[in-house]
């Protein structure tokens, strides 16, 4: 609280041409360890307005923590001689790993249909490059994607859940599961009046592995084989033990 | 309680781990089995990744199979001859099935095929278990000895035979060699030891001497899984340490109380109970796969 306090202090006393948003956020870098339950970041920071003439009017804000996109191929199950099995796919080029975005009202009447596509606000607004089958399939699988993501908490939408305060201060919590996607990371936030984006500003979060949890998935992933002579050791070790246990007794 | 596993990239609550692989190593220790086929469904039911819930149980088993082998071993119930032939037929089943994991992995069809393959072995081989072991306690409550029968036609018909004196046979290898690649497929793609196949197939097709069975098997499972920790450490990252480690842990704890049980009980009684515990894991998946699933799609990461 006491360095939004000092930046509203120096907000107030500058004041530039255009409207600038700054931001902060309470983690830039999200180590899991073996503890990692999931985290909260807090997304915070002001919107520095031209000559500091604050408007009466409540801004409209977008915030968006996005993950690493990745290719993913959906299936769908259908049922073929009595059993269920996969049967039709759709490859999506750019998932996001992780999207949640908060807004400062509804996404609807916040932002329109044009500038929530060009900025991806809003899980119906993402871009996902579906690219097998037509039409109607596509848009099935679009909403069952969709619907997998969001009931993991990969995927959310948080409407109404960014706090503003006198119209300059705002902030938004944002949860990141545990079963996240490593890898880099944006906080973007707009700022949004009569439903066009009129500035933005990006701040980069890297969410990685740390300590002994990074150092097993980087041995496991550049030294297979000796991760795997130590894996095969491990057991046999815990073995022999157990037979010289069961010996005593 | 949570405890973040790297390799699987979710948090699990460990006691529920160390908890099913001491479930695992009681019946492990009571049976005789090495219990993966138990270990892989549960893993995935409490939504471990099928690829790193089938490599991480065979390193499991690696562990599990070890104490059994010894304690066997120092009994002098292990034919090193005939383990030989069945590892030599296990690493080319490894191979072969890593093969064929892939293959179907690319497919799109591995989580159904591991489910339908364990419905049926599963499947057929508590049925003939359960229908072997009602027999018996029907003729014992009668007082009748049954006789053992040996020498399958099939097995007896084929060429350069071998002594296996430990096993007290005069066999072609090619039969061993073949089930040990039969097994070797299944514990790759599957993460199970493949002792429930195995050792029905040594007493009623080889017609092993019932005293080397166990340790023999257990010999061979050592390897092949091994083998496959080997292969799926190296290939695809899957194997996660932790993961394995906790399920070791149970194992040790649940095996003991199981072979503690296990002396309390008459054999026949033991195979019975097993081939339940096998009708109904297989009873519950083929229910998984014909009811309509509350989840109709799944993502398969990048490929």
């Amino acid at each position: 609280m006491k360095r939004l306090g000092l930046l509203l202090v120096w907000l107030l006393a500058v004041g530039a041409a255009p409207v600038r948003l700054i931001t902060d956020i309470s983690q830039n870098r999200i180590d899991i360890v073996y503890t990692f339950k999931g985290a909260e970041l807090l997304v915070f920071g002001a919107i520095q307005y031209p000559r500091g003439s604050v408007p009466d009017e409540r801004p409209g804000l977008a915030i968006v923590v996005r993950g690493p996109a990745e290719p993913i191929t959906l299936r769908k199950k259908a049922r073929v001689a009595g059993i269920w099995i996969n049967t039709a796919s759709v490859r999506f080029e750019t998932a996001p790993g992780f999207y949640a975005v908060a807004t400062s009202a509804p996404i609807k009447t916040l932002v329109d249909e044009r500038n929530a596509a060009i900025w991806e606000i809003g899980v119906d607004y993402l871009q996902l490059s579906p690219s097998t089958g037509g039409g109607t399939e596509v848009d099935e699988f679009t909403r069952g994607l969709v619907d997998l993501r969001r009931r993991t908490g990969l995927w959310s939408e948080q409407e109404g859940r960014v706090g503003i305060t006198q119209n300059i201060l705002y902030q938004a919590r944002i949860t990141i599961p545990a079963a996240v996607p490593v890898g880099a990371y944006t906080a973007e936030i707009y700022l949004i009046r009569h439903g066009k984006v009129i500035a933005r500003s990006a701040t980069p979060i890297t969410i990685d592995k740390s300590g002994f949890e990074r150092w097993v998935y980087v041995a496991a992933q550049t030294q297979g084989l000796a991760y795997g002579f130590v894996a095969v050791w491990l057991a046999l070790v815990a073995g022999w033990v157990a037979s010289l246990i069961v010996r005593r007794t | 309680m949570t405890l973040y596993l790297p390799i699987a990239e979710l948090s699990v609550n460990w006691i529920v781990i160390v908890g099913l692989g001491a479930l695992v190593g009681f019946l492990s220790g009571m049976f005789g089995v090495g219990g993966g086929f138990l270990t892989t469904p549960l893993l995935i039911f409490y939504g471990i990744p099928p690829a790193v819930a089938v490599a991480s149980s065979a390193t499991q088993i690696t562990g599990s199979s070890v104490s059994g082998a010894l304690a066997y071993w120092r009994r002098g119930g292990v034919d090193f001859k005939m383990g030989g032939v069945l590892v030599a037929g296990g690493f080319i089943g490894a191979a072969l099935g890593s093969v064929l994991f892939r293959w179907l992995q690319q497919l799109g069809q591995i989580d159904v095929t591991i489910n339908l393959v364990y419905v049926l072995l599963l499947g057929t081989v508590g049925g003939l278990m359960l229908r072997e072991s009602l027999a018996t306690m029907r003729r014992t409550a009668r007082g009748v000895v049954p006789a053992r029968h040996r020498h399958n036609p099939f097995i007896a018909a084929l060429p350069w035979k071998m002594r296996f004196y430990k096993s007290g046979l005069y066999i072609s290898p090619l039969a061993p060699l073949a089930l040990g690649a039969i097994v070797g497929i299944l514990t790759v793609s599957l993460g199970v030891g493949g002792g429930f196949i195995m050792v029905p197939a040594m007493i009623y097709l080889l017609g092993m001497s019932t005293n080397t069975v166990l340790g023999t098997s257990l010999f061979q499972i050592i390897f092949v899984t091994a083998a496959t920790t080997m292969l799926h450490s190296v290939e695809s990252q899957t194997v996660d340490i932790i993961l394995a480690g906790l399920l070791l842990i149970g194992g040790v704890i649940g095996a003991q109380l199981g072979v503690r049980a296990a002396q309390r009980l008459s054999p026949v009684r033991l195979r019975l109970g097993l081939a339940l515990i096998l009708l109904a894991v297989a009873i519950r998946l083929a229910i998984g796969l014909t009811l309509r699933p509350a989840e109709l799609f799944s993502i398969f990461g990048p490929a």
